[in-house]
């Protein structure tokens, strides 16, 4: 055979010979053991007779597509392994995460690479195909002779890939554990990218994931995505590790979440929380969801009075985590009062000595906890904020407002 | 004591805002189902049958609520679309074949909504070839640009519209009695017509498309089994309300048309003589509820139906979706709408006669999808806990046996027409039976029905209704 490839949906049905060229059965399934070999076809399972045969991958002379022929007859019959991944059972017509193309996809079909070994042939899993070419193909296997609709699927590009990149789903802890399916793919992607993916999961194949997902990823996960899609997978979960994602979360997301789970169940996560992140949570959760209160975030860096510029950069040092999304300072007095918001981008063209007071905009723009949300974005719109300080009652510094929130709350609109 | 009313006040505020939350899917599907396929079936119902089929209402809404709630809870268990369970349990060509049947049937069921958009327009002159286009161009980007979802109340809102049918009923002052006695006597007659007129009653009400989409839209609002009790409410609240609707219009129509002789409707002056107590409003109503049933459900309806498809069939999906990153769904979508309107242009086109086919082919689909639906709620694997009840597969199996029976009763009667009578015909070729079914004082009606021995068998074997040789 010219080509070093072939379909899964070739193979079902292909006939299987033994040493003296007599026909045992036919393919049925065939099987990956992930264990051992991730992509490796391990076993062919082959009716015929009473019951299914299991042929081995080392017991393969040839494989074309006019049949298999075995170089060892030692055949034994097919009883159900938890450690197989059965292709045509488990596989086809299921979904999986395509990794690179960061969606979750049906298979239609598998793509092999037969590689020629010394006294045999393997093959193993190249790509899994969707799209249109491998729909028609599926259709016309066993109406018409393989060879033709080879000839006639290249009229149609192929849609394919690559079997490294794919993510099996399965809901089954200890399945998962058998074969061998860890969220890796998932947890190099950016956490919007996965939110999108488990969005349109099961609920179950949801869980399984966050289960086993890293807390850390969890909860970035969690942070992108829908409130009521977050509640009902927090719901979903052991409190304990709804509980270990929540603490990973930043207080004022982690605030929005528990708002919007039933009372009971946000308690107990509440309960199950370290002493630290729960007090932030439990304060934050005090406020109004559409007040300045619940739309604000803790995660500000708030200074001295009298800070210089070098100090400033002094303290930046200390806060790594936040500086991704920091765009200003705040001034504090002794008392906590706010005095003043100072753009971080001043500190760049200012000499290390010079007071940030200094650096400080005319005007301090801030609002009350319990300013309304519209009154908010219209503060946002007519200064062109960037972050928006927002003081308590006993006018000290209670948390901020950041510009991500208001386009959140105004694409809910 | 106080923290703790506050708590049951809290925890009621919840319930009724998980309620408002769930509100939608099943109310939804409810009025899009009293489509322009609807309002037309029951009025031609009506205007030619009179109170007679008002009987099946009751097992139409039976049945209506076992599949919606079927469809709703497979939904909430499984958490995907029903073409997606079609798929994953029987495999592609199984899927394949049901997608190319309900891509058809779905197809006359777009066509019939522009029809219904055109008839409603052209009771006030406004001429097909204006209308059609322009509600098919608003149709596409309504949805393709994604304002849909904010005019989506605004249709709902309108089909309090449908009350209309309720007042006129009432100012029309029916046969009350009537009307209740034929509410639940079954009457079945051998004709081609009246089988018919069955087969598009239940094909309107519980049309196969439906049930995609009802559990699609299950899936994503995010309805899980915990929330599930709501929503089964609001499901058979829908059913319900949709199967009161019907009765009204076969109310008004059986007083306000049959009862000054039977006739078929052929265009929507003659449905919205049901409405006539409303004087000169009349026509303003009728037109406004037709128009708006129809736009509504056809921007659902295609939607839905490649939706459907794509999911399917593992195409990309989504209006959310570049052109090129899902061409297979934007082609289909724009093939439904466009070639949906297309044909309704074509000159003389029947426009009564095609909404009243599509929903004779939805009642002919309608068991197939019927059967899958049943096998997949009772996969234990699937559904866990949730399968269906033993008294819930009896009434989908002998749903769908009366389905297959009714339609092969018409296949039957149809192709015996079709061939020459010498053939077939039993051997005094005069009508075999004459069927006079419905004995009111005012207007016995009359069919004159060629029955061959065949129908003659099944009619002694299924031994209900009312026949005199």
């Amino acid at each position: 055979m010219a080509d070093d490839f072939l379909f899964l949906t070739e193979l079902l049905g292909l006939k299987v010979y033994d040493l003296k060229g007599r026909r045992l059965g036919l393919v049925k399934d065939a099987a990956i053991v992930p264990l051992i070999h991730p992509s490796r076809v391990d076993r062919f399972l082959v009716g015929g007779g009473w019951a299914w045969l299991t042929v081995r991958y080392d017991q393969i002379r040839s494989i074309t597509l006019d049949g298999i022929y075995l170089k060892d007859e030692q055949l034994t019959p097919y009883h159900s392994d938890e450690y197989m991944l059965r292709l045509v059972r488990d596989l086809l017509d299921q979904q999986i995460i395509d990794g690179q193309g960061r969606k979750v996809v049906r298979v239609t079909d598998i793509t092999f690479k037969i590689q020629h070994e010394a006294d045999g042939e393997v093959i193993s899993i190249l790509d899994v195909d969707i799209g249109l070419r491998s729909v028609l193909r599926r259709l016309a296997q066993g109406a018409i002779p393989r060879r033709l609709i080879r000839r006639v699927q290249v009229l149609i590009p192929p849609h394919s890939i690559r079997w490294e990149h794919c993510s099996i789903i399965e809901a089954d802890p200890q399945r998962r554990l058998r074969l061998n399916i860890s969220n890796k793919i998932l947890e190099r992607m950016h956490p919007a990218d996965v939110a999108d993916i488990v969005e349109d999961l099961s609920p179950d194949d949801r869980e399984a994931i966050f289960e086993t997902m890293d807390s850390e990823v969890a909860a970035e996960t969690l942070s992108e995505m829908e409130p009521d899609v977050q509640a009902s997978i927090l719901e979903s979960l052991e409190t304990e590790k709804a509980a270990d994602i929540v603490e990973e979360m930043s207080p004022h997301e982690a605030a929005d979440v528990l708002a919007e789970l039933e009372e009971q169940t946000s308690e107990d996560i509440l309960e199950e929380m370290e002493v630290e992140p729960k007090a932030e949570v439990e304060e934050l959760l005090e406020y109004k969801e559409n007040s300045a209160g619940g739309l604000m975030n803790t995660e500000y860096v708030a200074l001295p009075e009298d800070a210089t510029v070098a100090g400033a950069i002094e303290a930046l040092k200390q806060h790594e985590e936040i500086l991704e999304s920091l765009n200003t300072l705040f001034l504090v007095d002794a008392n906590e009062q706010l005095k003043a918001a100072i753009p971080l981008a001043r500190l760049f063209t200012a000499a290390g000595a010079t007071p940030l007071r200094d650096l400080a905009p005319e005007t301090l723009i801030q609002v009350d906890v319990d300013e309304r949300e519209d009154r908010i974005t219209e503060l946002f719109d007519k200064y062109n904020l960037l972050t928006l300080p927002v003081i308590d009652t006993a006018g000290k510094l209670a948390g901020v407002i950041t510009v991500d929130e208001i386009i959140s709350l105004l694409r809910e609109k | 004591m106080k923290n703790d009313e506050g708590k049951i006040i809290k925890r009621f505020r919840y319930q009724i805002a998980i309620f408002l939350s769930v509100i939608g899917p099943g109310l939804i599907t409810a009025n899009v189902d009293n489509d322009s396929g609807g309002i037309f079936t029951y009025s031609q119902a009506g205007a030619k049958y009179g109170y007679l089929p008002l009987w099946t209402l009751i097992p139409i809404t039976l049945l209506l609520i076992v599949t919606q709630e079927m469809s709703s809870r497979m939904g909430a268990v499984t958490g995907k679309g029903l073409s997606d369970l079609i798929r994953e349990e029987f495999g592609l060509r199984t899927t394949f074949f049901l997608m190319i049947a309900l891509v058809l049937t779905n197809f006359l069921n777009v066509i019939s909504e522009f029809a219904g958009i055109a008839s409603s327009l052209e009771l006030f002159h406004i001429s097909r070839y204006i209308s059609v286009p322009i509600c098919a161009v608003a149709v596409w980007f309504l949805v393709v640009r994604g304002n849909y979802r904010s005019v989506e109340k605004i249709f709902l809102v309108a089909c309090c519209l449908y009350v209309t049918y309720i007042v006129s009923a009432f100012l029309l002052k029916p046969d009350w009695k009537e009307a209740a006695i034929y509410s639940v006597k079954p009457i079945l007659m051998f004709d081609t017509d009246y089988i018919t007129m069955l087969i598009a009653m239940v094909g309107t009400s519980i049309a196969p498309w439906m049930q995609f989409y009802l559990q699609s839209a299950i899936v994503e609002k995010g309805i899980t089994t915990k929330d599930y009790v709501q929503s089964r409410i609001e499901v058979i609240v829908g059913c319900i309300l949709t199967d009161v609707v019907a009765f009204f219009i076969i109310v008004s129509c059986a007083t306000a048309i049959w009862a000054h002789g039977p006739k078929d409707i052929n265009d929507a002056a003659d449905a919205a003589v049901a409405l006539k107590p409303f004087g000169q409003y009349a026509y303003l109503l009728f037109s406004a509820g037709l128009f708006n049933a129809s736009f509504f459900a056809a921007c659902i309806l295609p939607l839905s139906t490649v939706f459907t498809v794509c999911e399917g069939l593992g195409f990309e999906s989504g209006v959310d979706k570049r052109f090129h990153e899902a061409p297979e769904f934007y082609w289909l979508y724009t093939l439904l709408v466009g070639f949906g309107a297309a044909v309704i242009l074509w000159p003389n086109f029947p426009l009564i006669k095609m909404i009243l086919a599509s929903q004779v082919l939805n009642g002919v689909l309608l068991p197939f999808v019927l059967i899958y639906m049943v096998i997949l709620i009772n996969k234990k694997g699937l559904m866990k806990e949730w399968t269906n009840s033993a008294a819930y597969n009896a009434v989908a199996w002998v749903s769908v046996a009366i389905m297959i029976g009714l339609t092969l009763a018409l296949a039957s009667i149809t192709v015996r027409q079709m061939m020459p009578q010498a053939k077939l015909a039993p051997t005094n070729s005069a009508p075999v039976a004459q069927v006079q079914s419905y004995d009111s004082q005012r207007h016995a009606f009359k069919t004159d029905v060629h029955v061959s021995r065949i129908a003659h068998l099944i009619r002694q074997a299924i031994g209900i209704g009312k026949f005199t040789d």
